[in-house]
């Protein structure tokens, strides 16, 4: 028997896995302030949140993930910390980013001896942005510029859904069908980021409410997420 | 972004307060003749880094309070660093700060996204980013405490982030609790039995709750405390001495 599947995709299944431990369960991508300001109030609101953050920075990390696992040289991959950077207006959201490139950098790291055989893992410096090291995560285990994107763009809605699951205590099997549900659209995402990996045509699309949600948390004193 | 927490990547890496510590540490306990930790292979090296106390237990339970005590024992002779996991946050942090039992700069506190357990077990990066950041910021450290959020009996810190851990009850959460066991009770290498001056009022039979700790525990050691009484913790603090001196494997 054969299984015909493209190369690395357990690879890829483990990398999308919220169970991965990578810090990402204490992040809920806008979504602790979207409740507290009444903006999530159930599941019909949060798939629409969901949706809008897919379209938004699901796309974009999905492109920077896509080119990440391309990359061969540092240089490439200092050009592309940059174009992050540009891509993300809130500083908390880099800050955030960065967090949890930090934590998935450290898994990386432990399963793979190198990003690739051009690149070592210290390349991307200590703090690099998600999506980046997502990429380069993919790109050590196989997984293509494509699958690196389809991660990304699942996990920008996945995380921030268990997340709402716990602050609202939401049915647990409706927002797993929530979550299911997006997959055409997070493939269609995944597809459109990694349709051009030159690096000033990757998507440059910005939610000016998820922004300001961000900011909004991070100033607060009580939390209970990073982000 | 508040500087204390640890996502806040700014670039204060270099403040630090004190003096260069000398390699070998003499210090002395309450209980215990003076002596040193010799550098070389034990922990006081630098070369293993901190030693890592996880401190759990049930909320109320006296843990912040443990902490605090020995902050105040051994931060001045020790170089120590503190690493908070509250419900929101800043809670544990904040009591630690006011009651100025360390400097700010070496209390950490993060957050643990509803899932307190979670981010000592199952998912330790923010603990371990808030220790490397610690050791980063003030190294060379010789201890950081990582007091987990109040969480229930089956809590314990995965070994990927601490070397030892204490599991904190008290009287007041009932006799039952060390004969009902779990993994904090029966893991933890010590378990601290807290507030003893409350067994009369709360009717808590302390040879009973001694003698099932001791039961489930086989070998491994228990404490019985009352900071009211004791405020310097000084059986907690003998043992994590203890535990520094000890040649990691």
């Amino acid at each position: 028997m054969t299984l015909v599947l493209a190369p690395g995709t357990a690879a890829l299944l483990a990398l999308a896995d919220q169970r991965l431990p990578s810090g990402g369960h204490v992040h809920s991508g806008g979504v602790e302030q979207a409740i507290t300001d009444g903006l999530i109030t159930g599941v019909q609101s949060l798939e629409r949140f969901l949706e809008r953050r897919l379209r938004t920075t699901g796309l974009v990390t999905a492109g920077l993930a896509a080119a990440a696992a391309t990359i061969t040289t540092p240089g490439q991959l200092q050009r592309l910390d940059r174009e992050a950077d540009a891509r993300t207006p809130s500083p908390a959201q880099r800050l955030a980013s960065r967090a949890q490139g930090r934590g998935l950098l450290r898994t990386a790291k432990a399963t793979w001896a190198a990003p690739s055989t051009t690149l070592s893992w210290t390349d991307l410096g200590p703090r690099p942005h998600h999506p980046i090291t997502l990429g380069c995560a993919c790109a050590a285990g196989g997984v293509t510029p494509q699958g690196a994107a389809l991660a990304a763009a699942y996990l920008s809605v996945s995380a921030p859904s268990t997340a709402a699951q716990r602050l609202l205590a939401l049915d647990p099997v409706t927002v797993a069908a929530v979550t299911v549900r997006l997959g055409p659209a997070i493939e269609q995402v995944a597809a459109v980021a990694a349709h051009n990996l030159e690096f000033e045509h990757l998507p440059d699309d910005s939610d000016p409410l998820l922004d300001l949600l961000a900011e909004r948390h991070a100033a607060r004193e009580e939390r209970l997420f990073a982000s | 972004m508040r500087p204390d927490l640890y996502l806040s990547d700014s670039a204060d890496g270099g403040a630090r307060l004190g003096v260069p510590r000398p390699a070998a540490l003499p210090h002395e306990l309450p209980g215990e003749d003076p002596h040193e930790h010799r550098a070389g292979p034990g922990r006081l090296s630098g070369e293993h880094g901190p030693l890592r106390v996880g401190i759990g237990g049930p909320v109320g339970s006296g843990k912040t309070a443990l902490v605090a005590a020995l902050c105040r024992v051994l931060g001045e002779k020790l170089q120590l660093g503190v690493v908070t996991n509250d419900i929101y946050t800043t809670e544990d942090a904040d009591f630690l700060r006011r009651n100025a039992v360390l400097p700010d700069e070496r209390i950490v506190a993060v957050q643990t996204g509803c899932c307190p357990h979670t981010a000592i077990r199952d998912d330790i990066t923010a603990n371990l980013d808030a220790i490397d950041d610690l050791v980063e910021r003030l190294a060379p450290l010789d201890l950081v405490l990582v007091e987990s959020g109040g969480d229930n009996l089956t809590a314990s810190f995965s070994r990927g982030l601490i070397d030892v851990q204490i599991f904190v009850v008290d009287v007041a959460g009932g006799d039952k609790v060390p004969r009902k066991g779990g993994p904090g009770v029966t893991t933890a290498d010590l378990l601290v039995i807290n507030k003893t001056d409350l067994a009369p009022m709360v009717g808590a039979d302390l040879d009973v709750m001694s003698g099932d700790a001791h039961k489930v525990r086989g070998d491994k050691p228990v404490v019985l405390q009352s900071l009211r009484e004791d405020p310097a913790a000084t059986d907690v603090a003998n043992w994590v001495l203890a535990q520094m001196a000890r040649v990691p494997a």
